[in-house]
């Protein structure tokens, strides 16, 4: 039988374009303290809209409320605060590096500080992380030293990457943070893998996965789903949707039609949406996570609901696909405000706190870059001696790789 | 002290842009953070943001400017309390090309290494193999069975993952009793997914453990190959050293017996391409339990090219506990005088059988059974050639860029003075190999081949 009409293809549009006015009438965003918080014990079949709400906890006013409340102390707080502003600076000091050519490429953060920052301080320092490119934070977060970072972002004589990866691929085994790889995704079934592991091994310590959404569509997302739940891997798998893949927003990854968390349905696994620039909501939901995994319990799926506030890296120009208020309209605001509004609101914080706090991060991060510097960047100073080339292909050295050495004079 | 503003890169493919416009004068205060100029390129206009603080004291390059290349000062700060005049302009001159921590030493150092490098480059011939005593007949399957049990044994860490390696003992049997043995946390059944499980082992071998892949042939590793290449093989490179793989890949490599193209390809040349992967490609049963075994205990990932044709065949094998298989070492299985013939995998056993014929015919061929593809044992080939002064090497898979144009090469490069004929390949034919037994056979090197090929030079 012949169709009566013509075929269409459908291709998602994004909601504005530049020159429109941002248009958020497709966000649904509910009460904070509105979504109930079911025990970890809990079947995941029977917590399945907590795939299609938002888990938020600070409210407008500034207060945290409702179930998931992680009731931190302010110490705690001011510790999330100083590290999300700490992460923030040194971005903005390291992309105006890249500008200056000290460095090829960076990417920035903004706006998704708490992701990392709540989700590490939620986890023990020895829980494994495979993290994509824009989790620096975390490692900011277990106190890593800025210098260190810098020096890779440098690729000067103190990287201990020793010039072989892109700026910003951070790696250390030390602070439990996995290698990060340029190829999208294929941390996701190595976190579930090393998960798998760790349950082998009877060991203590669990992982936590990052992907974007647009690398939800890849393979290795659905992969690591489906190991993670057949095998019950002591995992947090965190899916970062701050709307945009470079230009594609969210629904060329699939968002159009559900959201990225209900993937996890599918697999039977437990999935929470959560307000990612809210602190208290990303601390309680990983720590929540974290809590079923240790007992035994599997796989948790998180999608942090947030907004890339730059552009995706220094390579693209954000004006030319999305329009230039959407960031600061965004309608679930921006991490560091919001907290620094709930401490206020405790009566925990004042201006000048305010003000000394970043005139502290700011110092910090502009002395770490003194020294980082003096180490050289990308266009100044010593680098890498081409002998150390020829390290790490093999755990040994193979006879040819010497003599390859020797032969560029090494 | 003054300092330089550069013209800054957008991107790292940027090369120059337009110096748009100034937005800020001459004798204008700069702190860290403001906006001094704005620049395009066909890309984007971008704005230019000062790091440091202090006077704009001079501008080097005027506004509407095109084509400033990247690096260029385009104008100089002075720090606070330099006065503007005092900071001359930069001379322009080719920036001096970054240093290197160290120096190549002096010239006849280098002279001295380029001579080293004309002279044969491989590396001297290692001591003979140890004899490990009495022997016994057993199948391949058995001893990459008893290869992986004794590692298992011996070393906790180790354990083996793939689709019906546990319950099923394998699809072609070779993890026969393991299960039983070791249990379901050390011998794990998987989903359909090898890129799947190829991520698992990666993030588990991070964790310290031994992972042991079995791919249910080569050919399905391909959907694995990012996993394989991009994270196993690079991790160690790319994490400074940190974090390594200890892995093995394993599974049947290259043709059996009327499964087509799609079941029936070779990787020898694919994976021995790639730094930071190991390759070894077992003949017989000695091969095979041997190399298995150094594969496991190796730190680095292993990729072991079995062949579902030898699993079942007979070979005579050390019963010694320790027996064991270095990789990188070839092993000569035939000694001859007239003609060195090079195999790898199941064309060793095709390689015997054409010296065995040329026998008759009166000519003396050397048989070398590579047993690694990576690391390369040139020594062991360059040996033998200065002998025979002949080559033919074979192979089961396609001839472009495969292992018998590498073998070529590494005696081009070793001993051409010593060849008396272009060393020669035979290869199967370069199409996807058919499923009709009459095409397959055809398509796939025989014995008659290597001898009508050493015909040809001896």
């Amino acid at each position: 039988m012949k169709n009566t009409i013509p075929l269409q293809l459908h291709v998602p549009e994004p909601p504005a374009r530049p020159g429109q006015a941002p248009d958020f009438s497709w966000l649904q965003i509910p009460e904070a303290g509105s979504v109930p918080r079911p025990d970890t014990a809990t079947e995941p079949q029977e917590m399945r809209p907590l795939a299609y709400t938002l888990i938020r906890v600070l409210d407008e006013a500034g207060a945290a409320v409702g179930p998931w409340n992680p009731r931190l102390d302010p110490e705690t707080l001011r510790r999330g605060l100083r590290t999300m502003m700490l992460t923030r600076a040194y971005d903005e000091r390291m992309f105006r590096a890249q500008r200056q050519g000290k460095t090829s490429f960076y990417m920035r953060c903004t706006g998704e500080e708490a992701i990392g920052v709540a989700q590490a301080m939620a986890l023990d320092d020895r829980d494994m992380i495979f993290p994509t490119y824009r989790q620096q934070s975390i490692l900011i977060a277990r106190g890593w030293p800025l210098v260190d970072m810098m020096n890779q972002v440098f690729s000067n004589t103190q990287d201990r990457l020793k010039g072989r990866q892109m700026p910003i691929m951070y790696s250390s085994k030390q602070a439990s943070f996995f290698s990060i790889a340029g190829n999208l995704a294929t941390q996701f079934p190595q976190a579930v893998g090393w998960a798998m592991a760790s349950a082998i091994k009877h060991d203590d310590r669990i992982a936590a996965g990052f992907i974007g959404e647009g690398a939800t569509a890849e393979g290795d997302f659905h992969h690591a789903l489906t190991f993670a739940s057949v095998y019950g891997a002591p995992v947090i798998l965190n899916i970062v949707n701050n709307q945009y893949a470079i230009s594609s927003f969210q629904g060329i990854a699939g968002g159009e039609h559900s959201t990225f968390a209900a993937r996890a349905l599918g697999y039977g696994l437990p999935a929470l949406r959560v307000d990612g620039n809210d602190f208290l909501a990303v601390y309680a939901a990983t720590r929540w996570a974290a809590d079923r995994a240790r007992s035994n319990r599997g796989a948790t799926v998180i999608e942090h609901f947030s907004y890339r506030a730059t552009a995706h890296s220094t390579s693209d120009d954000p004006s030319k696909y999305r329009p230039a208020e959407e960031a600061a309209l965004w309608p679930l605001g921006d991490p560091i405000t919001r907290l620094r509004a709930h401490l206020t609101a405790l009566g925990e914080w004042s201006d000048e706190r305010q003000a000394q706090l970043s005139t502290e991060v700011d110092n910090e991060v502009q002395q770490a870059q003194r020294e980082a510097e003096s180490y050289g960047t990308l266009g100044t100073g010593e680098h890498h001696s081409p002998a150390t080339m020829f390290d790490d292909v093999f755990k040994e050295m193979p006879w040819h790789l010497r003599r390859q050495r020797q032969e560029l004079g090494f | 002290m003054s300092t330089q503003i550069l013209m800054p890169a957008l991107s790292p493919t940027m090369t120059e842009g337009k110096l748009a416009r100034w937005l800020k004068q001459v004798g204008d205060d700069v702190r860290a953070g403001d906006v001094i100029a704005e620049i395009e390129t066909d890309k984007a206009t971008m704005e230019v943001e000062a790091v440091d603080e202090g006077k704009l004291a001079r501008i080097l390059i005027d506004e509407g400017t095109e084509g400033v290349p990247v690096n260029t000062p385009i104008a100089v700060l002075a720090a606070d309390g330099e006065g503007v005049g005092d900071v001359e302009a930069p001379q322009k001159e080719a920036p001096a090309p970054p240093k290197v921590a160290a120096e190549a030493e002096d010239h006849t150092a280098v002279a001295d290494r380029a001579a080293e490098r004309r002279a044969p480059a491989a590396e001297a011939a290692p001591a003979p193999e140890k004899d490990w005593g009495p022997t016994k007949s057993i199948t391949v399957r058995e001893a990459l069975r008893d290869a992986m049990a004794l590692e298992m044994r011996r070393d906790p860490n180790v354990f083996l993952m793939g689709e019906e390696v546990a319950q099923y003992q394998g699809a072609y049997k070779i993890s026969q009793g393991l299960l039983e043995e070791f249990g379901a946390r050390r011998v794990i059944d998987t989903p359909i997914t090898e890129h799947g499980f190829t991520g698992m082992a990666v993030g588990a071998a991070l964790t310290g453990l031994r992972p042991i892949v079995e791919f249910m042939t080569f050919n399905f590793s391909m959907q694995a190959i990012d996993q394989i290449i991009n994270s196993a093989a690079k991790t160690l490179y790319m994490s400074g050293g940190q974090m390594g793989c200890p892995i093995v890949f394993r599974g049947p490599n290259g043709a059996a017996s009327r499964v087509a193209a799609q079941h029936s390809q070779c990787y020898a040349s694919w994976y021995s391409h790639v730094p930071g992967l190991k390759v070894v490609a077992p003949w017989s049963a000695a091969d095979a339990k041997g190399l298995l075994r150094s594969a496991i205990r190796d730190p680095n990932p292993v990729i072991v090219l079995e062949n579902e044709i030898l699993y079942g065949q007979h070979f005579e094998c050390p019963t010694d506990e320790d027996f064991i298989v270095p990789i990188g070492r070839a092993k000569v299985e035939r000694e001859g005088e007239h003609v060195t013939i090079v195999a790898f995998s199941i064309m060793v056993g095709v390689a015997m059988q054409a010296a065995e014929a040329l026998a008759e015919q009166g000519i003396s061929a050397e048989v070398i059974n590579l047993r690694s593809l990576r690391p390369f044992d040139a020594a062991t080939i360059v040996e033998s050639v200065k002998k025979t002064n002949r080559v033919v090497s074979v192979e089961e898979g396609w001839p472009f860029a495969g292992i018998g144009a590498e073998v070529a090469m590494q005696i081009v490069e070793n001993c051409f003075d010593w060849l008396d004929a272009p060393p020669v390949r035979v290869h199967g034919v370069d199409v996807p190999l058919p499923y009709a037994a009459n095409l397959e056979k055809l398509a796939l090197p025989q014995p008659e081949w290597v001898v009508d090929a050493v015909r040809k030079i001896v």
